[in-house]
């Protein structure tokens, strides 16, 4: 059979495509499940994070089953919403938000006037998680995203108990600009973070991400706002947009009237 | 080692030096440069990727028909390259994330592609994988080069670790941001090659 015939190149192409795709069929399928296990870890860790809780990354699997109490619930009306999750098709302990955002089954579409946060759908159901310590629920963990300057930002915020102070805030993901808007990363602005109040007596909401520095001599300040990054207007902006969107009556609202009334301190 | 067959693997990280002498694979040179980490494991996948598709291409060179050849390199090298980019899923989960897409995009790394039809189609299978593996050391010589400046200055770091305290962190460094910036490898990169050039002539192109 000569090099260049046709029957050659076929054959040739062939063989080719069927020893590459078991190649990497074969890398994939091995691979996967040590994937899936990053990928739970990952998040695990950030729950972690955000409730000040992680110490390193050998122990997250250990302090989540200690302290973290996951339960599924309905946005809209903060309920319970395991079953209807399982109904839906999707798994509980495997949700991704960004996915069941994309989907129309699984999501909603926000009102304009509403999507402070940019977003234009939200996912139906997520998963919250309660800060657990000896028996007690001693807060709360609460995915939230929103637009940025680029890109979309995922993170956490961990509130005390009293659903007022903030305890912890941190993304996991975003595309922001490294140096300037990606400074959300920073350590030294996220300690800002703890202690900060979201809501004053008459449970309006007021924090507010400012420009420039906050001025510690006055409580009002000291209270409920945090510094901007400097260099990174949009980016601040849409912090302060997302926030307000999830902690405020289109948000956590209904979730956390039901936490009030004790709904989720039993099992 | 036969001294040719050291040359072959040698050569390319001085004398032959795919980005500084052939101006290639410039693309992630510029995009993962910002951290050492990042551009270890960069280097790593490429250099493994060359050599091992040079070997590939190589052991059935005398079987490609010329008709399909380029698309035959594509295949063998794609496969590699999604073979890579699943192991650093799996084993390196932090810095997967930080090269995102650039490990996906060594499949258009013109270093591979440059070597295999330079190179692995002419030549045994052994000196093939020498000439991928030395390019692709040459190739990481350039990337962690340009890195570790990029990381001092940038952010005055090296491996995370903080070299330089800087000012966000209460330290006295300022940053500078330039360096952060994926343009900022250009202007390293052609530093180099202006001092590769000094040091050897006979790399200067003629007019």
């Amino acid at each position: 059979m000569k090099k260049d015939s046709i029957k050659r190149t076929v054959l040739v192409a062939l063989a080719l495509c069927v020893v590459c795709s078991i190649l990497v069929s074969t890398a994939v399928v091995v691979l996967r499940p040590q994937q899936d296990e990053n990928r739970r870890i990952e998040q695990l860790k950030n729950i972690l994070i955000a409730a000040g809780l992680y110490t390193q990354d050998s122990e997250v699997i250990g302090r989540y089953d200690e302290t973290i109490r996951r339960i599924m619930i309905k946005l809209s009306s903060g309920q319970k919403a395991e079953d209807e999750v399982v109904a839906a098709g999707l798994s509980p302990e495997r949700y991704d938000i960004k996915e069941a955002a994309q989907k129309t089954s699984s999501s909603e579409s926000i009102n304009a006037v509403d999507d402070l946060a940019g977003i234009k759908r939200r996912p139906k159901w997520v998963n919250v998680y309660l800060i657990v310590d000896a028996g007690q629920v001693r807060g709360v963990v609460l995915p939230v995203f929103g637009k940025g300057l680029w890109s979309t930002m995922y993170g956490f915020i961990a509130l005390d108990i009293d659903l007022k102070t903030v305890s912890g805030f941190s993304f996991y993901e975003h595309g922001e600009t490294p140096g300037l808007g990606g400074e959300v990363d920073n350590p030294r602005w996220k300690s800002l973070w703890p202690g900060k109040l979201l809501y004053d007596e008459s449970n309006d909401y007021r924090l507010k991400v400012i420009k420039g520095k906050v001025d510690a001599s006055k409580p009002e300040q000291k209270l409920y706002m945090v510094d901007g990054l400097s260099g990174a207007t949009l980016t601040t902006r849409g912090v302060d947009n997302l926030l307000r969107y999830w902690l405020g009556e289109k948000g956590y609202a209904p979730f956390f009237a039901r936490l009030r009334q004790g709904e989720f301190n039993e099992q | 080692m036969s001294s040719k067959l050291r040359k072959v693997l040698l050569d390319p990280i001085f004398n032959n030096n795919p980005i500084t002498l052939q101006v290639l694979g410039i693309c992630s040179a510029l995009a993962v440069t910002s951290k050492m980490e990042t551009a270890i494991v960069m280097s790593l996948s490429v250099t493994l990727v060359v050599a091992f598709s040079n070997l590939a291409i190589s052991a059935i060179r005398n079987y490609i028909p010329a008709s399909i050849r380029i698309i035959v390199e594509m295949t063998i090298i794609a496969s590699l390259v999604i073979v890579a980019d699943q192991l650093i899923r799996a084993y390196f989960f932090e810095i997967s994330k930080q090269l995102s897409v650039y490990v996906g995009l060594i499949i258009t790394n013109c270093i591979i592609m440059g070597r295999a039809e330079a190179y692995a189609l002419k030549n045994p299978p052994w000196q093939s994988f020498l000439d991928g593996f030395g390019n692709g050391l040459g190739y990481s010589f350039i990337l962690i080069s340009v890195a570790f400046v990029r990381e001092l200055i940038g952010s005055g770091k090296l491996f995370g670790m903080t070299i330089l305290a800087a000012k966000n962190d209460g330290g006295w460094y300022q940053p500078n941001g330039l360096f952060l910036v994926p343009a900022s490898a250009f202007f390293l990169i052609g530093l180099m090659i202006w001092a590769f050039r000094t040091a050897k002539k006979e790399q200067v192109e003629e007019e």
